[in-house]
């Protein structure tokens, strides 16, 4: 399959991934939003050097994919075009954080390379719980959870429409190449002087395509809001999960867990 | 009903896609709109619905076309899209098809129910869960047609809808129209359909309207017809081999001789 094909048929395979059963999938949407933000924010908020306390967080997606049923080589696989623009992101620290923090052996470990490292984790971390908050959560569930909590009609309604765009310009895309394609054989790729009309046809065929969308959608009585979405109420089940996955986030930063469960193994030594 | 009063629409400044049209279409009538590509069927119908702007006036049952009325409008009128790709928005059909019912507040039962009465009628029960971006043409087709019949509306407007279906499907397509009683406009070059589901035409060309009457008429005026870039229906030019039947002499013979469409191909001399 192409490849641009088959970034097409994987985001559309989002909703096919969220359509599955699980404890994590019968969550309350908003349950499994809330969880996410905090997640993130908790996440982005450890300092630079506190690589032993961000280790910890990988407990969180490490628990979802497991009871989610998700293959993690799912979501890598489909995030393989992002992650290398969030690892590049640390990728220079080294060289402007010489200075060593910690000696293992004789080998000095700079500030640079921790940062280096933290970042990335940061990186994949918030990568990993947002593919898993949209695996197992259909999208419109997530828009009508956004609308629940009183968030303005046209952001949610942006948001899906952003959303959808997206499958329907790699779909473009994806039809656009192939034509291209079987009208140059031998090319490789898109010849660099057809990129200017391709790129531009490119983003009015999405926007041709998506107006009428909308438009159907406007046919069938849409107005910003999202009635159709099965929303259920929310059960004890969501509750507590919210408030402990929340409350452990929070008790993470606080204190380090690693360091705690190592002065307990070293008898408070530290 | 249906009223057009000097009509006219156009996408460029100068071009008219549709040129002071006027006229009117009565409650249960089911009307054809036939016309070469880019005579203006698909503009009239985004017209009747508010999609393009337009100057004159339309009405549908005494409400302008415009502002506060549109949703009254669009809750009565449903359009199946000449581009089903376009027409289907959600993940899988069933949840296409209970988007609409649900948006115009039907419960969830009631509008489970009539997904299954919509879908046994159209023979596509199989269908019911799968993914929109998995369907074959045909398939989608038919599918948006279900889509736009589960909404039960007053009015419907199909832009072609048997483009892409195998004559099983057709057949069913045909029947099905035949059974409604709601108001029909039904744009399409397949006019062996138009002649076994409507009993008037409007022939646009240029976008103003060339003729208007009788579809017996209209569809057996093959100076007419011909002059507008179309054929006369198959089963009266007796492409099919009905012309013993009814008398007629085909044109799948042309004037010198030559093989035409429907007749018997000759083997190619070398
Ligand atoms: N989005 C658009 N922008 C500019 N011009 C358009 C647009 N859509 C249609 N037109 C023009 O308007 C005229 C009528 O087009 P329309 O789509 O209504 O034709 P049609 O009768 O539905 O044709 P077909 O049988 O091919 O579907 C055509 O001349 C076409 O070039
Ligand atoms: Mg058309």
């Amino acid at each position: 399959m192409d490849k641009t094909d088959h970034a097409a048929y994987g985001f559309r395979e989002m909703d096919e991934l969220a359509a599955r059963q699980s404890p994590v999938h019968s969550l309350h949407p908003l349950a499994k939003l809330i969880t996410t933000f905090v997640y993130i924010f908790v996440t982005v908020s450890f300092h630079r050097y506190d690589l032993s306390g961000l280790i910890v967080m990988v407990l969180y997606p490490a628990l979802m994919f497991t009871v989610s049923g998700i293959p993690v080589s799912t979501c890598f696989y489909k995030l393989r075009f992002v992650l290398p623009l969030v690892l590049a992101v640390g990728l220079f620290n080294p060289f402007f954080d010489r200075e060593p923090l910690l000696t293992i052996g004789s080998l000095g470990i700079s500030g640079g390379m921790i940062s280096m490292t933290t970042l990335m984790l940061k990186g994949i971390f918030c990568l990993t719980a947002s593919f898993l908050l949209a695996a197992t959560t259909p999208m419109d569930s997530v828009c009508a959870a956004l609308r629940k909590i009183r968030v303005p009609g046209m952001i949610v309604t942006l948001l899906l429409l952003t959303y959808r765009y997206i499958s329907v310009m790699l779909e473009e895309l994806s039809v656009m190449t192939t034509a291209y394609k079987l009208r140059a054989p031998g090319q490789k790729g898109i010849r660099y002087n057809a990129w200017g009309s391709f790129l531009g046809q490119l983003l009015l065929r999405t926007m041709d395509r998506g107006q009428e969308l909308f438009e159907s959608m406007q046919l069938r009585g849409f107005q910003g809001e999202f009635w159709y979405a099965d929303v259920k109420k929310a059960r004890m089940t969501d509750y507590l999960f919210t408030v402990v996955t929340v409350t452990l986030f929070v008790l993470c930063r606080r204190f380090s867990i690693a360091v705690l469960t190592g002065s307990l193994v070293t008898g408070g030594a530290v | 009903m249906i009223r057009f009063e000097q009509v006219s629409c156009e996408y460029e400044k100068g071009k008219k896609a549709l040129d002071a049209l006027n006229f009117e279409i009565t409650e249960g009538e089911s009307v054809g709109l036939i016309g070469a590509n880019g005579a203006g069927k698909s503009t009239l119908m985004k017209a009747l619905l508010g999609l393009l702007p337009h100057t004159g006036k339309i009405t549908v049952d005494g409400l302008m076309v415009s502002g506060t009325n549109l949703k009254e409008i669009r809750k009565k009128t449903g359009l199946v899209l000449q581009n089903s790709d376009n027409q289907m928005f959600m993940p899988t059909v069933y949840e296409d098809m209970m988007f609409g019912l649900l948006n115009y507040g039907m419960s969830r039962e009631e509008a489970d129910k009539r997904v299954d009465e919509v879908l046994g009628q159209l023979g596509i029960k199989e269908l019911k869960n799968q993914y929109n971006h998995k369907m074959s043409g045909g398939e989608k087709r038919m599918a948006a047609i279900a889509v736009v019949l589960a909404m039960n509306p007053e009015t419907i407007l199909m832009d072609e809808p048997t483009s892409a279906l195998d004559p099983c499907n057709r057949r069913i397509v045909i029947r099905t129209i035949c059974s409604l009683t709601q108001t029909r406009l039904i744009a399409s070059h397949d006019l062996d359909l138009i002649l076994d589901t409507c009993s008037r035409v409007i022939l646009l060309s240029g976008g103003k309207i060339a003729a208007d009457g009788p579809a017996q008429e209209i569809l057996r005026d093959r100076e007419l017809l011909e002059a507008n870039r179309m054929e006369l229906p198959l089963c009266l030019s007796g492409g099919y081999g009905t012309a013993h039947m009814n008398g007629l002499r085909g044109h799948s013979q042309f004037e010198d001789g030559t093989a035409g469409a429907g007749s018997e191909v000759s083997p190619i001399s070398p």
